[in-house]
This record gives structure tokens, sequence and C-alpha cells, in this order.
């Protein structure tokens, strides 16, 4: 690893003041310090967010959930108010790596780095986010826009995430054998407003599945999507699973989820 | 005091292990020490046209930068495989020079070709970057089946053939085929595997100047070994100027039996920059650099008569060797897997041929099992399949192919000295519940599942040893063992053993054997091992030979301590040495209740004078002390066996196979430790399981390692395993007296066969290939729908 200076920011105004082009928020740096050691990335400035008090906690407030970005994936796991309002979304967290990643990783940081089989992006999706940053609001459906890439500027901090509560929702989690990401994960939430159909792993980006949303809202059950096929040729292909298996696993992730929720 | 051969003694090494004070060698700094780092091709195939490291001499805090034109001025030797093999036509094997660090060519990614000494790590590796090396590419071989006919790799090596090598008699078998009712044929390819020890490769070396001595402390399954090699071949220094040293080991699966690049460089670096290094794998570098194993593609057919009977078995196999032929890289696709192809059976006729290649890749050695579980892998495969196509019970087909009587001169090679085939697979069957699988199948297919069980039935030839034996096949040692036990004046024993232990416990088992023959409580009993400065030489531990034959010159140099003892006490007790008893700890005389305990002897053999009361108690012409050493060299190898069923249930829409049920009921002869040996079994079944299910190393066409980090080569975990089911019988071996036969290497032999023969039960006899990947499966499972939907 290349040496760096390390910033320990006391709020978000002295994090955005330390943010360079040549810079990183350290949040629980599960993604940041293993691409440092391996030489994948290097940074002058390391800009520790962790000690920023206001950036963690679990707050419910009647439609929404808000969760600070700093907050913990075993936090979320274990929360009581989250387990009680959309239990898809602990089950998720708990599904997360393995207990030193879920002790360290955090939503913020999943959400920034979006990677293409990160589980977070897709309950994002799928319980119609929104993202609060120092700057602004930005919804879900516009904040992740490609491989690693979302809609945040240089310096941009996530401080919290809200969640709108679902009727029902269930996540599936299809994990590569060896690092136990997503080959495909399917984050199904049913809402008043409608229906979403979230997939990460598949895809370069997470995204929303209009066609088995809109089967859904027709009629709730796996039967609606039993059989559909969708469209492979965008799809990752690597040694784990090739594009048409991931097509298969949108499916049945899907009605998996239909049948869980 | 009862006997502890059998017992569940408690492991001596867990609270070391468990406490987190094991010693292992990144744990030992020496002052003044520099770090070395290793500058490797990225290439899989290049010409080095030009090195340069002047730069890297002078950055921030390095020590000196050395490559292969030092090397070669220093006329340091290269690595070296360990057996000589011949071809079919008589010719010899061809091996190309393995030089610590490339100076011309590379031959795999990964290769070494220059190394940077710095004050710390980071200096170092930072300096490495700045090695200029000029590389002109060249194509690189890689797909196996393919290597015979690409460009050459190695000057005057033809079509990339180390061997084209036989075993048995290809007439005898043809008449057998001619003879036959029907061939069954088959097709596999036995994947290649990387062993991921837990502790990575590393050596700490220190010359020390005033004694022109170096000591090397190194990661190895046999430290005597390679300090042999390492001299002899290496020309680093004499063997008693060189110390080596495998303190706590962890975890080496056949990937440590070799002595590597790394540690012969920086021993002999250590003497020329006159400083200690210190020199810790990285985890791609193990990707990278350990030896890989398995690797084989091969065609086999089986004659048989409509009845179930084998005539005859034909092995063509392709077996890849990697970049260069290391130690047991020869041996491994011959002898220790063409014997063992025709498996458990009578097989009135059967040849194995085998053409090893070179390709630009990792170079492959044993692991785990080493050859045994590609033979198996092949004969087990193949006997399902004529089961299927006699429309035979996999179990009957087995049965009416065993031997029943031992000794049983086994086709190619081994005379098997023991065993009980029937007996192990009819174990295994009740404990299996084989009967009650039609209804846990229905009970699947209700949930939309597939359930199928497979069994197998293995032998393995171990212990490797006899040493007239394997020198007449092509091993370039003896493979003997040795051991010294001496006796404190004050009763307690230390063992000196040549074998060294990686993870198997030697430290609880050889005590328990030392403490049944000595009569001594086992925690007045110390085993030493894994230094080439204290006690005996070893030839290493590989091939589940350490209690076998190891284990064995321990009971021996025992014996020789009793022998003494008798004397002495006789003396003590004014009787006969015939008249002297030896029995829990006590010398009896006959007849009487008098008696010296072994404590007592010992104490008195160091005590020879005549002082008051005490009177010199030895014998005429009898030395003083109490301290023997035995070699053993048994008069054959071990056969352990064993019979595994499992079943699986897939998932037909997402190709997931659950491992539901295993049940292995394996013969080791006498057990010593039984906690141990199930761990043993444990450990083996994982990787065996590992290999069936997901493990893989791939590499892409242009030779870079695409499985090079566990983000893509899948271990098994705990959750691909289900609880083991595991059971014993025990015929002893004949060939050593305690009964032993060797247990470390059963798991991985029988596990790929029976779970890949449950899979192709529950896909229908469909064939397909290890590891049967979910994506493989939910192919399979496709394919089975559509040829349902015609039939229907
Ligand atoms: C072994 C292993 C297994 C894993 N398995 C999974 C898995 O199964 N599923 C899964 O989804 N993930 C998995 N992860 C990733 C894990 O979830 C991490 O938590 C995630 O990658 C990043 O979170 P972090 O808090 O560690 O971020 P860091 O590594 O600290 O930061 C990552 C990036 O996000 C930026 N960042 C961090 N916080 C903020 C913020 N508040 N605002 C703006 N930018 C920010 C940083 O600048 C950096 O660029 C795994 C990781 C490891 C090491």
């Amino acid at each position: 690893m290349k040496t760096f200076n390390y910033h320990s920011a006391k709020d978000s105004k002295e994090a955005k003041k330390l943010s360079s082009s040549n810079s990183a928020f350290l949040a629980g740096g599960m993604t940041t310090i293993p691409s440092m050691k391996l030489g994948l990335a290097t940074y002058k400035d390391i800009i520790d967010i962790k000690n920023i008090k206001k950036l963690s906690g679990i707050s419910v407030s009647g439609k929404s959930i808000k969760i600070g970005a700093t907050t913990k994936h075993t936090e979320v796991a274990n929360s009581k108010e989250i387990k009680k309002t959309i239990p898809s979304l602990s089950s998720l967290a708990e599904g997360i790596g393995d207990p030193q990643v879920r002790n360290r990783g955090t939503i913020g940081g999943s959400i920034a780095n979006n990677d293409p089989a990160a589980d977070y992006p897709s309950a994002c999706l799928a319980l119609n986010a929104v993202i609060h940053t120092n700057e602004r609001k930005i919804e879900a459906s516009k904040f992740f826009k490609g491989m690693f890439e979302t809609a945040l500027k240089k310096g941009e901090l996530i401080e919290t995430v809200e969640f709108q509560i679902p009727e029902k929702s269930s996540y599936q989690k299809y994990p590569n054998p060896a690092s136990r990401y997503a080959i495909v994960g399917v984050y199904v939430a049913k809402h008043k407003s409608g229906v979403n159909v979230a997939i990460t792993g598949a895809k370069p980006c997470v995204y929303n599945d209009k066609d088995l949303a809109k089967a859904l809202v027709s009629s709730f059950s796996s039967n609606s999507i039993s059989g559909m096929e969708v469209n492979s040729s965008n799809m990752n292909s690597d040694i784990h699973a090739s594009a048409e298996f991931r097509a298969s696993l949108v499916v049945t992730q899907a009605k998996k989820a239909v049948e869980a929720c | 005091m009862a006997s502890l051969v059998g017992s569940r003694v408690e492991r001596k090494e867990d609270k070391r292990f468990l406490t987190g004070k094991g010693r292992y060698t990144a744990d030992i700094n020496i002052n003044n020490q520099t770090y070395a780092y290793f500058v490797r091709s990225p290439h899989a195939r290049a010409k080095i046209t030009k090195i340069d490291i002047s730069k890297a001499l002078k950055a921030s805090g390095v020590v000196d930068v050395l490559t292969g034109e030092h090397i070669a001025k220093d006329k340091i030797g290269g690595l070296i495989a360990g057996w000589a093999i011949r071809s079919e036509d008589g010719s010899e094997m061809k091996c190309p020079p393995n030089p610590p660090l490339a100076k011309d060519n590379v031959n795999f990614v990964g290769d070494p070709i220059a190394v940077v000494f710095a004050e710390s790590l980071e200096e170092a590796k930072a300096a490495s970057e700045l090695v200029n090396i000029d590389y002109k590419i060249l194509k690189a071989v890689v797909n196996l089946s393919e290597a015979m006919k690409d460009d050459t790799i190695h000057k005057d090596i033809d079509k990339n053939l180390c061997y084209d090598w036989l075993l048995g008699d290809r007439q005898k078998v043809k008449e057998a085929f001619d003879k036959a009712d029907k061939i069954i044929k088959l097709d596999i390819t036995n994947n290649r595997l990387i062993p991921n020890a837990m502790e990575p490769r590393a050596c700490v070396v220190d010359y020390n100047s005033a004694s022109e001595e170096i000591t090397c402390y190194t990661t190895s399954q046999n430290p005597h070994l390679s300090r042999l090699i390492m001299s002899a071949f290496g020309g680093v220094a004499p063997e008693h100027k060189l110390r080596v040293v495998a303190p706590d080991v962890g975890g080496g699966f056949g990937s440590k039996i070799n002595l590597y690049n790394e540690e012969i460089v920086c021993s002999w670096a250590s003497k020329k920059i006159e400083r200690p290094i210190k020199w810790v794998a990285e985890r791609t570098e193990s990707f990278l650099t350990d030896t890989h194993g398995r690797d084989h593609i091969t065609h086999a057919e089986l004659a048989v008569t409509n009845d179930g009977k084998f005539l005859g078995f034909k092995n063509e196999t392709i077996a890849n060797l990697g970049a260069y032929a290391r130690v047991f890289g020869t041996v491994t696709p011959t002898y220790l897997f063409g014997p063992c192809a025709t498996g458990v059976y009578v097989m009135p006729a059967a040849y194995s041929n085998v053409k090893a290649v070179y390709t630009n890749t990792a170079p492959v050695d044993a692991y785990r099992g080493a050859g045994r579980p590609e033979a198996t892998y092949t004969i087990e495969r193949i006997v399902d399949k004529a089961a299927i196509e006699l429309g035979m019970d996999p179990i009957e087909i087995r049965m009416k192919n065993f031997p029943t009587e031992f000794p049983f001169k086994q086709t190619l090679v081994h005379q098997i000295d023991s065993g009980d085939y029937v007996a192990g697979l009819k174990k295994a069957k009740e404990m299996a519940d084989y009967d009650g699988f039609s209804a846990r199948k229905k009970d699947s297919e209700s949930k939309g599942k597939l359930r199928g069980i497979g069994v197998t039935t293995y032998f393995e030839a171990c212990g490797i040893a006899p040493s007239p034996v394997v020198m007449m096949l092509g091993c370039g040692v003896g493979l003997w063992e040795s051991a010294e036990v001496r006796f404190n004046p004050t009763g307690q024993v230390t063992v000196y053993t040549g074998s060294h232990s990686h993870g198997q416990s030697h430290q609880t088992t050889f005590a328990q054997i030392a403490a049944d023959e000595l009569g001594v409580p086992i925690e007045n009993i110390d085993i030493v091992h894994g230094d080439t400065d204290k006690g005996t030489f070893g030839m290493g531990t590989y091939g589940s030979r350490s209690l076998t034959v190891g284990g064995i010159a321990i009971v021996n140099a025992c014996k020789k301590i009793v022998d003494k003892g008798k004397r002495v006490a006789a003396k003590m007790l004014e009787a006969s040495p015939d008249d002297v008893d030896f029995k829990n700890g006590e010398f009896v005389v006959a007849n009487s209740n008098k008696k010296k305990t072994i404590g007592e002897v010992a104490f008195a053999c160091y005590l020879p004078g005549v002082r008051d009361e005490v009177k010199s108690p030895l014998p005429e012409g009898e030395e003083p002390g109490l301290k023997e050493s035995a070699f053993f060299d048994p008069a054959n190898f071990s056969f352990p066996a064993g019979s595994h069923i499992a079943e699986v249930e897939i998932d037909p829409e997402t190709g997931e196979v659950k491992l539901d049920r295993y049940t292995a009921v394996d013969d080791f002869g006498t057990i010593v430790n039984p906690t141990i040996v199930e761990g043993q079994v444990h450990g083996g079944l994982a990787q065996g399981i590992g290999q069936a299910l997901t493990e893989n190393a791939e590499y892409d066409e242009t030779g870079q390692l695409i499985t090079a980090s566990y983000m893509d080569y899948t271990m098994p975990r705990a959750d691909n395993l289900p609880e083991f089911n595991l059971g014993f019988t025990c015929t002893k071996a004949t060939t050593n007296p305690l009964g032993v036969k060797g247990c470390g290497e059963a798991g991985s032999i029988g596990a790929p066969p029976t779970v890949m023969n449950a899979i192709i039960n529950a896909l229908d006899g469909q064939e397909i290939q290890m590891p049967a990947t979910a994506e493989k499966v939910w192919r399979a499972c496709k394919n089975l729908k559509k040829t349902k939907n015609k039939a229907a």
C-alpha cells in the first residue's frame, strides 16, 4: 500500500473541505482498503467519516425508515425497528459478506461504491429510496448511473438513506459461490403505488425490471411471472455464470421473492 | 496403564493453536533483517530481452537486487524432478532446467525473475516496480488437449512431451476386449486445483558469518529433503553448513513438499548480502506459484460381460505438468496414478498410458491424494457407467468384482496385504440407509427437486515406501523414516522424528504410541520434529506415510530401549534378561514380585558408577545412558480402502446441488486416535467435495490465471458440506507392527466420484464434468426436461 494522509472529519462540512480529486472517504473501508492494498487505487488523502456522529443511526417515522450512511450492516441486520417494518432489508444486510465485513461495512459505502454485484442498491430501487447528501436529495432511480458510477459529485457525502416502507417485500440473492456477492439478487417490493422488481448482479448496474413488475401489478403471484423470459443480451457473463444463466436466475429468484413476500 | 492407542487423547497441539500461540515462519523476526520482494513474470511465455536493475538499486532502502545472472555466476542449481520416469519406448523423460531466477525465458505467470532486498517491505515492493524488464512475448501453450500440437516451450522437448509412459500389457488387454460382451467408454477431465494452505509460503533466512552457517526457517512438509536438495542440487552450502527449520506449518496438502525458488534464492542471498532475509508470500503469489494439483484429461474403457464381470481396462491420460517438472510432478501421474486406476477390483487385464506434457501454467505436483484421486475418479465413474448401461445396481456390480482373498495381487503393481471390501461396502450401505433412498427420492420429487445417490469404493497405495521398490520405479532417494528416543535421567522422554507435521497432530499421535511402548505417561513425552539440527533424517510428510513409516521407526526405537532396559533391569534385579518381562512401564522378573520401573532403570543407566549403596547396574560391556534410534523401511506400501455413499438434491431451476447425506466407511487398519482420524477424514472429504462441486483453477488463452483470488476461486465452505456420517472397519496392515495403514488422503480420494456419481444418478445418467457448478447442472437439467418431453 502506498502512503497517504489520514484525516478524521468531525462533521460533513469538514469532510467536504478536506476532499479533493485525489481523496476518498473512509467509512467501513471494506472496499477502499483492499483496493489500496492491491494497488488498484491510490489516494493522497483518506478522510475518515466514522467519527461524524450525525451520520450513524436508524429512525422510523410513519412511512419511511432513515438509515445513517455509516450505519453498519450488522446494525441493520439486528435492528428491531427494521425487522418489524421492512424485514427483507435486515435479512439483506444479514446476507452481506461475512461477520467481519458486516461489522465494518456501511450502507453509505456500499451504495456510493455501487458495485454491480452489491446487495443494497437493489433495496434502494425496490424501496423507492431517497439518498440525502450534504448537498441535496437524490431519488434512487436517478442515483445509480452505471458500473461503479453514481450521481455523487466529488466531495459529496451521503448522510442518510431513506427507504419507503412497502406493504410487503422480499430479497432473494443467488450468491456467487466464491465471493458470495450476488450473481443475481432480486428485490421485490409491493407498494400501494405499484410494484418494483429491482435486480442486482445481472447487468453492469442495478435496474428495475419493468416487465416483471408489470406482470406482478396485474396479479401479485409467482404464477404471473412463471415462464417469462428476460432478455440476456446485455447481461454480465463470467466464469461463474453466463448471461443466459443469469437471465434465467432473474426469473427464478423473482418467483422466489414473490412467494416469500 | 490402559493402552493409549485407540483412545481419544486430547490433542497436545490444541492449546497453542487455539490460543494463537502457534509459531509459524512469518512469526519469526531476526534482528537487522531485510525484506525480500520478488519480481515475477506477468506473461505466461516470453523471452527476456533485457533486465535493468540500476534504478531499483538506487531506490530508497534498497540493500541489493539480484537476478538470474547472479544465480548463474554463482552456479546455484535449480529445482528438480525427484523421480525419473521412462517412456514406453524406453527413452528417458525430458525435463527442462528450472533455475531459481529465470534468466532467458519465463514460462508461467509468476515465474520469478529478480529479487529486491530492502530495509522495509514497502521499500522492497516499491523498488521492484523499478526493475525494468523487456520481454518478447511468445504464444502461450495453455490448452492441455492441444499442448502436444502447439509450439514447443522448452528447447529440445518435442511436442512438449516429458514422457509417454505405459504400465500394463496392451496385448492382454486387447485379447480381453475381444472377448467382451460390452465395452464401456468414458471421457473425463480431472479439474486443476490450487491447494490453498491457510498459511502462505514463507522463509526467513539467517546467515552466520562466524560459523558460515545458513539457517533457513521455512514452511515445509519435509525440511530434511529441502536441505538435501538445496545442498546437493542447489549448491547453496554443504549440508553441515545448512540448517532448515520448519516450525509450525499451517497446512500444505502437498504444495509444501517442494523446495521452491524463493527458499533457494533467499538462502543463497543471505550469505551474499550478509543480512538476514524475510520473505512471506502474498495470497496472490500463493495462487500463482504454489504447485497446483490434478489436471488430467482421460479416456477410459472398461470391457465387461453382460452379467457385470470386468474383463479388462484401458486408461489413456494426458497429464499437465505445468511449466516445469517438480519433485513429485513426474511420479504423481504415473506410479501414484496408473496402478490404482483398476480400483479395488479383480481386473484380468489392464494398462495405463500417460502422456505428461508441459504447458505455460504453474507447475503441477502432488496434492492430497496425489494420483490416487485421479485414478479412483476414473475407475469409479466408469464402473458406475457400466452399471447404468447394464441395468445393474451400483453396489451389486462392485460386489461382483471384489477380491475376496488376501493378500490380493492387484493387476498392475501392488500386492495388497489385507482388506475386506465386502464388509466395508455392506457397512456403508447400512449406515447410509441405501434402501431408504427411493422414499427420499419421492419426497424430493414432490418438492420439485431431483435426488441422486452415488457410490464409490476405493483403495489407495500409501505409506510411501519401501525404498527398494520406489527406487526401482524411479525415485531418486529411498523412502524410509528414522527416529530417536531419548530418556532423560529423571524419566521423561524426548522423541526425535524425521517426519514433520503440517497439521496432522503428530505430537499427539506419536506420543500415544511411544507412551504405549514405554509405559511412560503421555505428558512426560515430547515429540521434536521439523529441524535438521535436531534429531534424525526424514523423507517428509506426504502419501499418508508419517505414521506408517515414521511412526513405526519410533516404535522400533522404543523396542530397542525396552531391550536394553531388560538387560539393565536384569542386572539390577539379579535375574537373567530372559526372565524379565516388560509391561505397563515395569520390568518384572517372572514368577516373582521383583520389579523396577522404566524410570528407575533410566536413572540407573545414567549413574553407572559405584558409590555407597549405589552399584553400577550396567552389565559388562553395556554403554551408559538410555537412547536408541531406528530406521524403518517397510516391506510394502500400505493399502487403506473404503466405501463412500452420498446423496444429492438438485434444484432444476437454479442448478444448485445440495449435498444432503454423506457416509464414509474407511479401513485404515489400527486407529491410534479416532478424533484425529475423523478430523483427517473430514478435511479430506471437504477437499474432495470441493473438487467435485466448486474448485477449478482456470487460465485464459494467454495463460493468465483468472481464478487468482478468493473472489473467483471457489473454496468449499461449511455450508457446502453435510453432517458427515463416518464409520470404520479394521483389517490390520501386516507390514508393520501397529497394523496401521494411513488416513490423510482417503477423503479427497473417495469424495469426488461419490458426489459426481450421485449427481449423474440424479440426472438420469447424463454426464457432466467436475466441478459440477450450478450452471452446468442447470444446463443438464434443461436437457433432461427436453429428453423427457420428447419421450412423453
Ligand atoms: C470479503 C467481502 C465480502 C463482501 N461481500 C459483500 C456482499 O455479499 N454484498 C455486498 O453488497 N457487499 C459486499 N461487500 C462490500 C461491503 O458491503 C462494503 O461494505 C462496501 O463495499 C463498502 O462499504 P464501506 O463502508 O466499507 O466503504 P468504504 O470502503 O469505506 O468506501 C467505499 C467507497 O465509498 C465512498 N464512501 C463511503 N462512504 C461514503 C459516504 N457516506 N458518502 C459518499 N461516499 C462514501 C468512499 O469514498 C469509497 O470510494 C463485501 C466486502 C468484502 C471485503
